[in-house]
């Protein structure tokens, strides 16, 4: 069976696109992937998602989007796709949803790559060892475990700042260690953190190493200053120092950036711009969504390495959906 | 059918003393990520029911038990084989994460 679109990825980008697509009755099939919802799911409220004054829950707001893709006829397949081959006209998807786990291949003419973003992990000694005893990338999931109890935040910016405030609801205290002397999270988180008094704060620090042997136990800390070596005493370290796009799938295939975010036409640095201006008609960008290859598009957080919002990636997966019916099209 | 709740008062009874393999699924209602894993560990709950039980439990309402196994973040899924722990997975596993999990009790049951 021959498809018009697929799409993966299953946040903000990949919904967004979904509701589009489906409304233009081109039913997409959308390979949800298991970590299906996206970074959303490990969110606790959402503040700044235009249409809900009270904030909203991050999971609440995936499901939703999903559930207003499914109305309008998207078929969702709850699968990460296991690999991809784009190099024919029609593009090829393969996905593990046989009996027995078996890898089916899927076709489609067009295809959204909105596979998004993920942690970072700091890379010091201890770390992986200690995940799940202290060490953790989800405040709002593992902070209810240190009530009472030392804790620190790795990181500079919103979501370092989303998971410090989520953890002063439980740890007796919090610093939050921090490469620069200034962080770069939005006025009103940075004002909510430096004015709680369970927060203290480490400027111009890096974490060196992990301390613990059942659970965490301390952190060893460098003044980047001095290059003074302290060690800091606490319960959990909260890994908050930025996202990587996940796009390994689709190395060799389509072109990336030196981060290895997805180069589309829509100029957001260098190599977009080298795209755009191959794709000028009239005056006029064509498929801004678009990445090197034709019929492949993106949207999200797996190409914007500037704006990061929900906000945004809903956006940007509504663009790419329009693109991608026009292109359908022609 | 699908995974079974258990408290702390149960642990002893259906984990510890089974004479089957375990796999405890600790998680909140609250917890994104642990939503991601439950209708997976609910299909392979069926699916291998009478080799191996699947059970949850709420880190909200009983605290002992992840306290006692040092569970500090959730979803932590642990493997019980003749009540003593032989696996662990923290955060969300994957399906092929978890199946991999209970292949390896198995194969080792035999």
């Amino acid at each position: 069976m021959q498809r018009n679109v697929i799409i993966i990825g299953s946040g903000p980008a990949g919904w967004s696109a979904a509701i589009y697509l489906s409304r233009a009755q081109l039913k997409p099939l959308v390979f949800s992937g298991e970590k299906a919802g996206g970074q959303l799911m490990l969110t606790m409220v959402v503040e700044n998602y235009p249409g809900f004054p009270q904030g909203v829950h991050g999971p609440e707001l995936m499901t939703n989007m999903r559930a207003q893709a499914e109305h309008f006829g998207a078929e969702v397949m709850e699968t990460s796709v296991t690999r991809v081959d784009f190099s024919g006209k029609m593009k090829k998807v393969w996905a593990r949803t046989g009996t027995d786990n078996a890898e089916e291949m899927y076709e489609a003419s067009a295809v959204l790559i909105s596979t998004g973003a993920e942690s970072v992990w700091l890379g010091v000694p201890g770390e992986q060892e200690l995940v799940g005893r202290g060490v953790s990338t989800c405040a709002v999931c593992d902070a209810a475990f240190f009530k009472g109890k030392k804790t620190v935040v790795v990181g500079g910016g919103d979501s370092a700042m989303e998971d410090t405030l989520e953890l002063t609801k439980f740890a007796d205290s919090v610093t939050v260690i921090h490469r620069r002397d200034s962080f770069r999270a939005s006025k009103i988180m940075t004002k909510r953190v430096l004015e709680h008094p369970k927060v203290q704060v480490r400027w111009n620090t890096a974490v060196k190493s992990i301390q613990g042997d059942k659970s965490v136990t301390g952190v060893v800390l460098e003044d980047l200053k001095t290059n003074e070596e302290t060690t800091l005493q606490t319960d959990g370290v909260f890994v908050a120092i930025g996202h990587t796009p996940s796009t390994t799938l689709f190395s060799g295939q389509i072109d990336l950036d030196e981060k290895k975010f997805v180069v589309t036409r829509f100029v957001l640095g260098e190599k977009s711009l080298t795209l755009a201006q191959g794709a000028m008609q009239n005056g006029f960008l064509q498929f801004p969504t678009m990445t090197s290859l034709d019929g492949v598009f993106a949207a999200g957080d797996v190409v914007d390495f500037r704006y990061k919002q929900a906000a945004t990636a809903a956006g940007y997966g509504v663009m790419a959906a329009l693109d991608i019916e026009k292109y359908l099209e022609s | 059918m699908s995974a079974q709740h258990i408290t702390d008062a149960d642990f002893q009874n259906v984990v510890v003393k089974s004479d089957k393999p375990v796999l405890v699924d600790f998680f909140a209602e609250w917890c994104g990520p642990c939503k991601m894993a439950a209708p997976i560990l609910d299909k392979i709950a069926d699916e291998f029911a009478g080799k191996l039980t699947i059970v949850k439990m709420d880190v909200d309402e009983n605290q002992q038990t992840p306290k006692e196994f040092g569970v500090m973040s959730i979803p932590t899924v642990v493997m019980f084989v003749q009540g003593k722990e032989t696996d662990r997975k923290v955060g969300f596993g994957g399906e092929q994460g978890y199946r991999s999990m209970i292949d390896k009790a198995l194969a080792g049951q035999q």
